[in-house]
This record gives C-alpha cells, sequence and structure tokens, in this order.
C-alpha cells in the first residue's frame, strides 16, 4: 500500500498544476470580460455577409 | 466583408455590381468617412492639460492609454473596426472593446496622436465618445471581482482533494492502510486547510470582526464561529492524532458560502447606479472668445471655442443651440429662449424667457440658438446645491438590518445557549464529552444553509427581474421592496411619457389659411393640449410667414378657448363645451367621448360650425390605471410633481380616492416629504426619473429611476427601470414580497437540519461522516428549493414577461443582447 502515498502527491501536484491555471485565466482578465471575447471570435472569422438588411441603428433606436 | 450599416453595404453592393468591387482591395480601411475639420476643433479642449490628466488612464513620455465609453458600439462589426483602429493611424498601439461596458481602451503615442484626434477619429467612424462633466471627477473603481474568483478556486481545490482524502475513512476502507496513511491524510488536509481558513474565509474573518467590534450581531459571527470551531476541533484531532478531522466540511463550507456569493453578485456593466448631476452635463460648452477687431468690421470679431465645463468662469459668454443642455445658471443674452426644465423641476412645458432672466442650469434650450452669460460658477447653481445636503453625503446602510442578519441575531444566541447547555449537561455526567458536545454544536449548527438561503433566493429574484427589464442595485433591494408599504410617483416623465403621443385630426380637411387662424389661437395658450397642438399645427402649416394676430382670446378653464383671427372665430375644448357652443346635436358629443379612452379629444369648431376634433394619443404611460389599482389595495399612493396644478383633476381620477396629489414641489420639497413619511413610520418607495427627484430618491427606502433608453442619464437609485415597465410596478412588488417569503421558507428548511445536526451533536456522537453528509446536504436542498421558488414565483407573478412589453425595442432588457442574460 505504500503506492498510495506517491499516488497522492501525484494528483495534488496536477490538482495544482490546474489550480494554477486557473490563477492565471483569472489573473490576465479572463473573467472581467465574458461578452466580448465572443463576439471578437466572429469578427476574427474573415468575410462575412450580413444577413440583416435593415439599418442596425445603436440599440439607442426606437421603434415606436 | 463587415458592413457598419445598410449605407455602406448599399456603396458595397452598387461599386461591385459596376466591376468596382477592387476599391475595397486597394486600402486597409476602404470607405472611410473623412474627418472634417470642425470635429477635430471641437475637441480640442480634451488636449488641455487639466482635462486630459484627468481622463487618461496612464500616460509617459511614449504610451497613453485611455478609456472612452462609446454608447453607439452595437454589433460585432463595432468590436471588430474599434479593435483595428491601429491599422487608421500610425500613432495608435492597441484598442480592446468592452462590449457590455460599450467602453474602449486605447493606447497610443502621445508624440503621434493627441487625445482630441483620437476623440476626433473616433467620432468620424461613427462612435463618439461620451464626455460628462463626471469624467473629471474622482474615478470610481468598479468592484474588483478577481478576488473572489481566486477565493473560490482555492477554496474548490482543497474541498476536491480533502473529500478525497476522507472518502477511504468513510468507508472504512483504511483499515489495512496502517496508521502511517492516516497521519499522512490528517495533516495533508490540514496544510490544505490553511489557505482556506486564512485567505478564501478572509472577508468571513473581517466581516465578524467588524460585527464585533460595532457591538451588532450579523451573519459573520456564527459562520467565523463555525470555521474557528472545525478547524480546530479538527487540527486538534490531527496533531493529537486522534483523527482525521472534519477538514473537507470546513473547505465544503466556504467554497458554498463564496458560490452564494458569487450567484448574488450580478452586476449590470451599461447601468450606473450611483451617478449625480455631474454624470447629466456635457464635458464641454461653446464660448465665445473676443478677438482683435476684424478688418474695418464694427466690434470686435468674435470665436467660437469649445472649452471643458470646468474651466467656464462668471461672465462667459457661451452659444447653445437647440437640445443643448445649460451648464449654469445664465443669464440669457441673445435669443429666443424656449428651455424645457422637464428634468430639472418636473415643469413639463418648455418656458420661454426674455433677454436679461436667468436660466436655470440643467435646462435644454428647445428653440434656436442663444447665447448667455454665466452668472453663477457651475458648482453654485440652482441644481447642483440639492447634492449639497446631508442625505448625499452618507451612504446607503442596507447591509445590517437585512432578514437574514435579523434571524441570524436570534439564531446565534439560541446556538450559544444550546452549546452551553450541552456543556455544562456532560461536564456533570461524563466530563470527556462536554468540550466535544460543544465544539460539535458549533460545528454542526454553522448556518451555511441559513446563509445560502438569502443570496440565492435574492439572487434569483434578480436574475428574474433583470430579465423584466428592472435592474436592481443589489439582491437586497428586494428585501425593501418586500417592506414598502407606500409608493410616492413623480409625474413628469414617470407617469407620462416625454414624447407626445401622436396627433391626428379627425373631420374635414382644413386649408392653410384655417390652420394658420388655429395655430394663432393655440399659441396664445399654455395648457399642454394647447402647447402640444400648437406643436403639431406648426410642422403641417407651409411657411412660417408671420402669425396673424389674435383678437378676443379668451380661455375658459376646464373648457377651451376661442379667438378670432381675419375675421374667424375660432372655438377649441373639450366636445360637449364646443357642442354646446355650437349648439349642435348630443350624439355628435357622445361620440367623442367614447374615443376619450384612448386619450385627450380637442373638438375645433370655426365661425360656430363643427368642423371635427383633435385626437391626441395620451402621454400618460398606457396601463397606469391598472397600475395605480393594483397599488390602491395594500399601498398608499401619493403623486408628487414639480408641475403646475393644471392636470389635478386627470390624474385624481386616475389615483385611489383619498390618494394625496402634490403639485409645484421643488426638488427639495419632494426630499423633505420623503423624509416626512419615513418620519411617520413609512416604508417609502420613490418612483421618478428626473434631476428634480434625485433627492426623493436617495431619501426613499427603495428610489426607482425610470429611463427612457439604454445607457441615458438616470439619476442615483436602488432600481433602474425601463419606462414601459413602469406599469408592472405592482407586480414586481408582489414578486419582492413573495421571494422573501422563500427565504423564510428556507431559514424553516435549514432550522430543520439544524435542529437534526445539533440534536446528534449534542449527545456527542458527531463524527466526520455525519458532518461531511449533513452539511453538503442541508445547503445543496436549501439552494435547489431557494432558485427553484423564486423563478416558479416569477413565472407566476405578473404579466410583465419581456415579450409581452409590446415595442421595447428602446428599452434595456431588449438592447442587451441575448448574450448578457443569463440562461433561465
Amino acid at each position: 500500500m505504500s503506492v498510495i502515498p506517491i499516488l497522492i502527491l501525484v494528483s495534488l501536484a496536477f490538482a495544482s498544476a490546474f489550480l494554477a491555471a486557473f490563477f492565471w485565466a483569472v489573473r490576465s482578465g479572463q473573467y472581467e470580460d465574458t461578452s466580448t471575447p465572443s463576439l471578437r471570435l466572429l469578427g476574427d472569422d474573415g468575410p462575412r455577409t450580413v444577413s440583416d438588411p435593415e439599418p442596425k441603428s445603436s440599440p439607442l433606436h426606437h421603434e415606436d | 466583408m463587415l458592413f457598419c450599416c445598410a449605407g455602406c453595404r448599399a456603396v458595397f453592393e452598387l461599386l461591385r455590381g459596376s466591376g468596382l468591387d477592387s476599391f475595397y482591395s486597394m486600402q486597409e480601411a476602404p470607405g472611410r468617412p473623412v474627418s472634417r475639420a470642425g470635429d477635430l476643433e471641437s475637441f480640442r479642449y480634451l488636449d488641455a492639460p487639466t482635462v486630459r490628466e484627468r481622463l487618461v488612464d496612464y500616460s509617459d513620455e511614449c504610451l497613453t492609454r485611455v478609456t472612452f465609453r462609446l454608447p453607439d458600439i452595437h454589433c460585432v462589426a463595432c468590436v471588430w473596426l474599434l479593435e483595428n483602429l491601429f491599422r487608421l493611424n500610425e500613432g495608435i498601439g492597441s484598442s480592446r472593446v468592452h462590449f457590455a461596458r460599450r467602453e474602449l481602451s486605447v493606447s497610443f503615442d502621445p508624440r503621434q496622436v493627441r487625445l482630441s484626434d483620437l476623440a476626433a477619429l473616433l467620432s468620424s467612424l461613427g462612435y463618439p465618445p461620451d464626455l460628462t462633466l463626471a469624467d473629471l471627477g474622482e474615478r470610481r473603481r468598479r468592484p474588483e471581482a478577481r478576488r473572489l474568483w481566486l477565493q473560490i478556486g482555492v477554496a474548490g481545490f482543497v474541498f476536491g482533494n480533502t473529500m478525497l482524502f476522507s472518502l477511504p475513512a468513510y468507508f472504512g476502507l483504511d483499515s489495512q492502510s496502517g496508521p502511517g496513511f492516516r497521519t499522512l491524510v490528517g495533516w495533508l488536509s490540514l496544510a490544505l486547510s490553511l489557505p482556506v481558513v486564512g485567505f478564501s474565509a478572509s472577508d468571513y474573518w473581517r466581516t465578524a470582526w467588524n460585527s464585533l467590534r460595532l457591538r451588532r450581531m450579523t451573519l459573520g459571527v456564527p459562520i467565523a464561529v463555525g470555521i474557528a470551531a472545525l478547524f480546530l476541533q479538527s487540527a486538534v484531532e490531527v496533531v493529537s492524532g486522534r483523527g482525521e478531522g472534519y477538514f473537507d466540511s470546513l473547505a465544503g463550507l466556504v467554497f458554498f458560502l463564496l458560490c452564494g456569493r458569487v450567484f448574488q453578485q450580478k452586476t449590470y456593466d451599461r447601468l450606473s447606479f450611483d451617478r449625480d448631476f455631474a454624470s447629466f452635463f456635457p464635458l464641454a460648452a461653446v464660448r465665445f472668445r473676443a478677438e482683435a477687431p476684424g478688418d474695418g468690421a464694427a466690434g470686435p470679431a468674435r470665436r467660437e471655442e469649445r472649452v471643458a465645463i470646468a474651466q467656464l468662469e462668471v461672465g462667459d459668454r457661451l452659444l447653445l443651440r437647440s437640445g443643448e443642455l445649460l451648464p449654469a445658471d445664465a443669464r440669457l443674452v441673445e435669443g429666443d429662449a424656449r428651455v424645457d426644465y422637464s428634468f430639472v423641476t418636473g415643469e413639463s412645458v418648455p418656458v420661454s424667457r426674455e433677454r436679461g432672466e436667468i436660466l436655470f442650469a440643467g435646462g435644454r434650450q428647445v428653440g434656436g440658438a442663444i447665447e448667455v452669460e454665466i452668472a453663477k460658477p457651475v458648482s453654485g447653481s440652482y441644481l447642483t446645491s440639492l447634492w449639497n445636503r446631508d442625505v448625499f453625503r452618507k451612504e446607503k446602510d442596507d447591509t445590517f438590518n437585512t432578514l437574514t442578519n435579523r434571524y441570524s441575531r436570534r439564531f446565534t444566541w439560541i446556538l450559544l445557549g444550546i452549546a452551553l447547555g450541552a456543556a455544562a449537561f456532560w461536564s456533570v455526567r461524563d466530563p470527556s464529552k462536554a468540550l466535544r458536545s460543544f465544539t460539535g454544536i458549533l460545528i454542526v449548527a454553522c448556518p451555511c444553509a441559513l446563509a445560502l438561503a438569502a443570496p440565492f433566493t435574492l439572487g434569483a429574484g434578480l436574475r428574474v427581474l433583470g430579465r423584466r427589464g428592472v435592474h436592481l442595485r443589489n439582491a437586497e433591494v428586494i428585501e425593501g421592496l418586500a417592506r414598502v408599504d407606500t409608493v410616492v410617483f413623480d409625474k413628469t416623465g414617470t407617469l407620462t411619457t416625454p414624447e407626445a403621443g401622436a396627433v391626428e385630426f379627425d373631420g374635414s380637411v382644413l386649408e392653410g389659411d384655417e390652420l394658420r387662424a388655429i395655430a394663432a389661437v393655440v399659441r396664445q395658450s399654455t395648457h399642454p393640449l394647447s402647447v402640444r397642438l400648437s406643436a403639431w399645427l406648426v410642422e403641417r402649416l407651409p411657411a412660417r410667414d408671420g402669425v396673424p394676430t389674435v383678437s378676443g382670446f379668451a380661455e375658459v378653464p376646464g373648457a377651451g378657448v376661442r379667438g378670432t383671427v381675419d375675421g374667424r372665430t375660432v372655438l377649441l375644448g373639450s366636445p360637449a363645451w364646443v357642442a354646446d357652443a355650437c349648439g349642435a346635436t348630443k350624439g355628435a358629443a357622445e361620440s367623442a367621448e367614447e374615443s376619450r379612452v384612448r386619450g385627450p379629444v380637442v373638438a375645433l369648431a370655426l365661425d360656430g360650425r363643427m368642423r371635427g376634433r383633435f385626437l391626441l394619443e395620451s402621454e400618460v404611460r398606457p396601463d397606469t390605471d391598472r397600475l395605480l389599482r393594483n397599488l390602491a389595495s395594500g399601498y398608499r399612493t401619493i403623486l408628487l410633481s414639480g408641475d403646475q396644478a393644471r392636470d389635478h383633476a386627470r390624474f385624481a381620477a386616475l389615483f385611489a380616492p383619498g390618494s394625496a396629489l402634490h403639485f409645484n414641489q421643488s426638488p427639495a420639497d419632494k426630499l423633505e416629504f420623503i423624509r416626512g413619511l419615513q418620519e411617520a413610520g413609512r416604508s417609502v418607495m420613490m418612483v421618478g426619473d428626473g434631476l428634480n427627484d434625485a433627492g426623493a430618491l436617495r431619501q426613499s427606502d427603495v428610489g426607482v429611476a425610470v429611463v427612457e433608453r439604454v445607457g441615458a442619464f438616470s439619476p442615483a437609485s436602488d432600481v433602474i427601470l425601463d419606462a414601459p415597465r413602469v406599469a408592472g410596478l405592482g407586480e414586481v412588488l408582489r414578486f419582492a414580497r413573495g421571494a422573501v417569503g422563500v427565504v423564510r421558507a428556507s431559514f424553516l428548511i435549514s432550522a430543520l437540519y439544524n435542529a437534526v445536526g445539533i440534536a446528534i451533536a449534542a449527545s456527542g456522537h458527531l463524527s466526520p461522516v455525519i458532518c461531511a453528509i449533513l452539511m453538503p446536504l442541508s445547503s445543496v436542498t436549501v439552494v435547489i428549493f431557494a432558485v427553484g421558488t423564486t423563478h416558479g414565483l416569477g413565472r407566476r407573478t405578473g404579466p410583465v414577461r419581456a415579450q409581452e412589453v409590446a415595442g421595447g425595442s428602446g428599452s434595456i432588457s431588449a438592447a442587451i443582447p441575448a448574450l448578457e442574460r443569463e440562461p433561465a
């Protein structure tokens, strides 16, 4: 059964690596803005057709 | 290819159709509109050191970073374009958009690009930066969420690992592995728990300490006691070699508590709940500057320049164009002033002012351009003096008297009593069990489920309401809403819409001369209906070739107006009055009465003959009568308007009998009125929209600001409400009361679990396994119950579903894209 302590330490090391990755993600600001990256992805995608022929004005746009 | 608008797309299709589409491969940013010279000039004031210093986030010789609010960001293409700014100007390094906040951060080289260049570039691209006086004030930091995420990460990591370590012990699998294994696991868990106790739980230590220092019992105290008891008992067990402790329960407890806090935190990035007048004023105004006399012209030539408002001095001459705000109290020098004070005083009709009269800051010029001379410094105006009052100095303290804290005050004393009682009992019967039962009770009764009940219920409520256009400052506001017993409404902009509805004429076609005569007569009257008719008529008149004179004008209060123009008698007023005056049949008057449901009707008679009627769409918000009927049972409703009392009869009919209607209230009057109600023991909700309500909103227990457009200015408040949802306030209040009921029920559930746990612990039989089962079980049931019931409550309460508000495209919920909302 002496393998168990080693396995425990190995698993702890792996888990710590994930924790470190999480720390890096938080510190690099990935949790601050969760909406823009999804839009950025679309913009990098090269040519894209505009499916909506309506003039898209600002969200301030009013309809009566 | 990405297009910013349909116009650009049309141009592209035209060019491609003509085989000219290689235009788009010839340069990096095709079709970029040329920045107009005037644009650059109008942003020049940004380069003034005092302004620049306050605006930029960071600056040295070769790098400057600045963040602009660009309310016009609305789609993927905007993000793409704005993040490619560096291709348009070499001096620009990088730019990042924060879509939810509609913000752009730009880094640029100050040697190549000035701040004004950047603002002008953005403006020429169609994204004029939103610059207000508040940008020059102190920076408000947004609450940092990073720390909380890190705390959760640590707690979750430790929770998972210690639970894994403990499982063999729980299942009795460690019997063969010997005492060495237990010691290893015990010490490892102890080591892992240190960051949980020291870092993840640090906020709970602080809360508990603050509560003790202020001698106020809050939920933080029993939580801290529970964590301390768990940790110390476990540490003693491990160090003394008697067991492996409750470290998994400890980490689990902290992890669940932190999850509750994350769930409760729902922020609306585009909304700001703490704005003052400074966010309402623009950053700059147009000032006249006298120059040396020009080439023989009479008098000194004058140049217009844009300056920051902070730099304005008494005596400066300003140019105010139509639609612009007056930044300071000023004297009218030149031009025809028609000032709209609706936002500042609640006065619904623009007022005309003569030369030499004082115009108050915050008024919006709606006539032509005027020239004014500043009479008082910006900070000393009539409007801003409201913010010097005491209410604005202190922070609203709504965290102490929450339901949870009131409950936990009783809870903590009972808990301590039981723990001490058990310890006393066992110290007589079996002293070895005394300490164990004491700490056991503290551990098992640790109010995890109790602490989770309110965050999850109120957090779920916050989201349910947010999807319906009711945006709360924080989750505690729901409790405030549930306590409300008096609802005070502002009139202008709250119960009425700022844009007057459409006007229709029903009758035989009117000739140009007739129109002109009618327009001349209504111009004489200041009645709101006359003002609206006048505005409508002016648009329809072919040319403004002088206004004919009116003779024999008379206004009959509550009936109508009469006047003679070029020998033609014009009679306008209530259908009954006009019909009576013409001796027309009663039927005509009655059919007019029918259409009154839609809004006011003004009948017209020319030369004693009925010609038809003007149908004015009501400016009172639709369903206001339903709202007030809803509130009549259970709430006291009061109207508090800064406007004149001419609408008294109309609103008296809308409000429940016996409701108080107050008109001509100054901003300070409103504040005092609310304070008076509170002193009489009422819990007051104020619903308002303008700066004139700012004091009342702040003073009230729950301040509700009504906004017409997303991102539009709203005074500091607890709730920001989409204007079309005003009618649903009754349902919102009902929902809040229901949600507080759910919190109470959750308390009951957690109390039942506690009773079971305490019974086990008091008998001295608490083991880590029982603790490890009981604690997550109680937490999870309470969370599921709280969230599930609150959502069910949201579905049952009220017809204010998002999709049911027709024409809500201008509302906040419609404008915030689906991706910002939570899945149902």
